[in-house]
């Protein structure tokens, strides 16, 4: 075992699916002799070349679809974008083509093309540089979308994803990018937890705290804030928000009864408002009290020095563990 | 890099249609021209009644096309009557292993890769998005969105290139295609990395309702020098012109020459699609002048002037065309849909929790309207 940043760690994981599968290739912009702007792919393209590790044009859509056609040939693209805002240029060669050729040639052509985005806010960065768009993905069938939220499974879900012959949305916190953990990186991937699996990241009884990626730690930072209130949270780090592992879910949800969901990206219509129904539906009479959501506000991502308005942190998560408690909260005689 | 066939701005905007490459005039008189009389140097009569005869079965499949849709058999039809000489012209040059990316409209592509008659009618009856497997005949699925396949052509050819083999990957797509963001992408992509890729823009002067000159102030195979491209402009109803700047575009690649670029000048004769209403937004007079640069009829009129245009071989081909006919209306008319459940297939190479469970739910559902158990 290894202590790793979540960078070296993802650095790691691209290297040894190369290694192993000459069909692995890296494109995007930036990722040669600079390494990627935050060094993700740092000494690749020494190592494997300008062949396997491609230095694009300054064009996601390009990136996107000429990824399309290598899948097509039957090579394995693992795509980086630069940072989550610029993904949406890419977006309909990710919608249109990259979900659906599987589908429309009944299964004749496979798509298995991984997309790296750093991803999320908290770092200070500049507009665009901090967008939450999973939802968008996660909307869209035939995509599977990770959210990581530590060394180990970045390294091993980046290997799932680019094994996997489904194309794969892959978001990486950047914010988490330096954060280091124990990492095993001779894990035999058949061992492994299937790409999918949630992870129980602290056990607790009385409320269940969905969340994913970036927003992990604080939650864990929550519940033993709450630990102190008399109030046991269970954290679950969903990892892949499609497909939701609802098996962990609901057997959680069931246990407490009640349900907080967390995540950076605004509120409507987003991961938690599925996450939600989808939990009523399977939980309804287990629940003591409606279920919440923490999120981002319903804005533009905000300027850096306001972010920290903007993205949900300890205390508005404690204030919503108060609400599923029935204790005196922010919404106390606010909203009937 | 400058182009084949040369283009100056003085020349007309991009509607003149005359401004072109061609090796037949519109009466079928055979002309010379220097750089496409090479790349033809081989083509005998049979190659020529072989070209004559996939432009009239194509014609046939395309009649076929709309009159089914007429009928109410199929929910939509792209015709393409007027650009069999760009259709054939182009993917009769390609070899077998070559992989072609077409559009909606290039029914001739598909049936020059080799499609069968259900290959023609089963997407737009809806039964399918794709009736072949792409792999069968090296042709990916007839794209609809406006230039997407551009991108994916490219990254075929850089895939090739990894290889090292000499196969090239084409993209289609039409006048109206080359204002997407793709097709211009697809272009830096494929100079950047000397993909061999062969662009082929049918203009066929309007984009549904918005003619050609919305789309280009400037002819648009003018464009593919800016982007580091060689380019020829040739007339599109000419398919011994098509046929001849394919081969160019060919060989350039295959030599390792990267990407090709080539505007064929054609005119789609009927609508957009079936859906399409065209006497709203062009003039009669326009198509009836068209129809007179007929690239069937063109052809014809050199085989004539050539006596190769018998009776038996007009026959012939009448045979097979009606043949053809009778199995695209069949392959339609004895269609049978897919079992409700398989609406759930493929949506994913491997399973997928969320889709399972309705997979679940949905066979639950579908098995309450099967008839009671006997005794039941």
């Amino acid at each position: 075992m290894a202590q790793l940043t979540m960078a070296k760690a993802i650095n790691e994981g691209l290297r040894r699916a190369m290694a192993d599968d000459p069909k692995v290739l890296v494109m995007g912009e930036d990722i040669g002799k600079l390494g990627g702007v935050f060094r993700i792919t740092d000494g690749l393209l020494d190592e494997f070349g300008a062949q396997r590790v491609v230095d694009t044009p300054l064009a996601e859509a390009g990136i996107m679809g000429t990824a399309v056609g290598l899948a097509f040939r039957g090579y394995r693209p693992v795509v980086e974008i630069q940072f989550d805002g610029f993904v949406y240029p890419a977006f309909d060669q990710i919608v249109c083509q990259v979900a659906k050729l599987h589908y429309r040639t009944r299964g004749n052509v496979t798509m298995p093309i991984t997309i790296r985005i750093p991803w999320a806010g908290g770092v200070g960065a500049a507009e665009h540089h901090s967008e939450s768009p999973e939802a968008y993905f996660v909307h869209t069938s035939g995509l599977r979308v990770i959210a990581v939220s530590n060394p180990q499974d970045a390294y091993v879900m980046l290997r799932q994803a680019i094994a996997s012959n489904d194309p794969v949305v892959y978001f990486e916190p950047k914010r988490l990018y330096h954060s280091k953990g124990e990492v095993d990186l001779d894990v035999p991937l058949a061992d492994a937890p299937p790409m999918g699996l949630a992870r129980i990241a602290r056990e607790g009884s009385d409320v269940t705290l969905l969340t994913y990626g970036s927003q992990v730690a604080t939650a864990m930072d929550a519940a033993t804030a709450a630990e102190d209130d008399g109030v046991s949270i269970e954290v679950i780090d969903l990892r892949s928000i499609s497909p939701v592992d609802y098996r962990t879910v609901t057997a959680s949800v069931r246990k407490t009864g009640r349900v907080v969901v967390t995540h950076e990206a605004a509120r409507e219509a987003g991961v938690g408002a599925e996450l939600i129904a989808s939990v009523t539906e399977r939980c309804f009479n287990y629940l003591e009290a409606a279920p919440q959501r923490v999120t981002g506000h319903d804005i533009p991502y905000p300027p850096a020095k306001l972010e920290k308005h903007h993205l949900p942190d300890l205390d508005r998560i404690l204030d919503a563990v108060d609400r599923v408690m029935d204790r005196p909260n922010s919404l106390s005689g606010v909203l009937d | 890099m400058t182009m084949t066939h040369t283009l100056t701005p003085t020349a007309d905007l991009a509607t003149d249609i005359d401004d072109v490459a061609r090796l037949l005039t519109p009466d079928g008189e055979r002309i010379a021209d220097p750089e496409l009389d090479r790349w033809i140097g081989d083509i005998d009569a049979g190659t020529l009644r072989g070209l004559y005869r996939d432009m009239v079965l194509l014609r046939r499949i395309d009649t076929e096309g709309v009159a089914l849709q007429r009928q109410g058999q199929l929910a939509l039809w792209p015709p393409c009557q007027g650009q069999e000489a760009t259709q054939i012209g182009t993917a009769r040059a390609l070899r077998a292993d070559d992989f072609a990316f077409p559009s909606y409209r290039e029914t001739g592509v598909v049936y020059a890769r080799g499609g069968k008659p259900a290959d023609f009618v089963l997407a737009w009856r809806g039964e399918e998005h794709s009736t072949y497997n792409p792999y069968d005949i090296n042709t990916a699925t007839q794209q609809i969105i406006i230039g997407a396949q551009a991108l994916h052509a490219v990254g075929y050819a850089m895939g090739v290139q990894r290889d090292g083999t000499d196969q090239v990957s084409v993209a289609y797509f039409g006048d109206g295609a080359s204002s997407q963001g793709d097709v211009n992408e697809a272009m830096v992509f494929a100079a950047s990395f000397g993909a061999p890729v062969v662009f082929v823009c049918t203009n066929n002067q309007w984009a549904i309702s918005e003619p050609v000159s919305v789309q280009a102030k400037f002819p648009i195979a003018g464009r593919a020098p800016g982007f580091g491209i060689p380019s020829m402009r040739v007339d599109g109803n000419d398919v011994l012109a098509c046929f001849a700047a394919m081969r160019w575009a060919l060989d350039n690649a295959r030599r390792g020459n990267g990407p090709a670029f080539i505007e064929a000048v054609t005119y789609r004769m009927g609508p957009h699609t079936t859906s399409d209403d065209p006497t709203r937004y062009r003039d009669k007079d326009e198509v009836e002048k068209w129809r007179r640069r007929d690239p069937i009829t063109r052809l014809e009129a050199l085989l004539r002037a050539r006596g190769e245009f018998d009776e038996a071989f007009v026959a012939a081909v009448e045979t097979d065309a009606d043949a053809l006919a009778v199995a695209v209306r069949e392959a339609a008319m004895t269609a049978t849909t897919r079992p409700p459940l398989t609406v759930l297939d493929n949506v994913y190479a491997e399973p997928h929790s969320g889709l399972e469970e309705q997979r679940a739910w949905f066979g639950a559902y579908l098995d309450g309207f099967a008839p009671a158990a006997e005794g039941v």
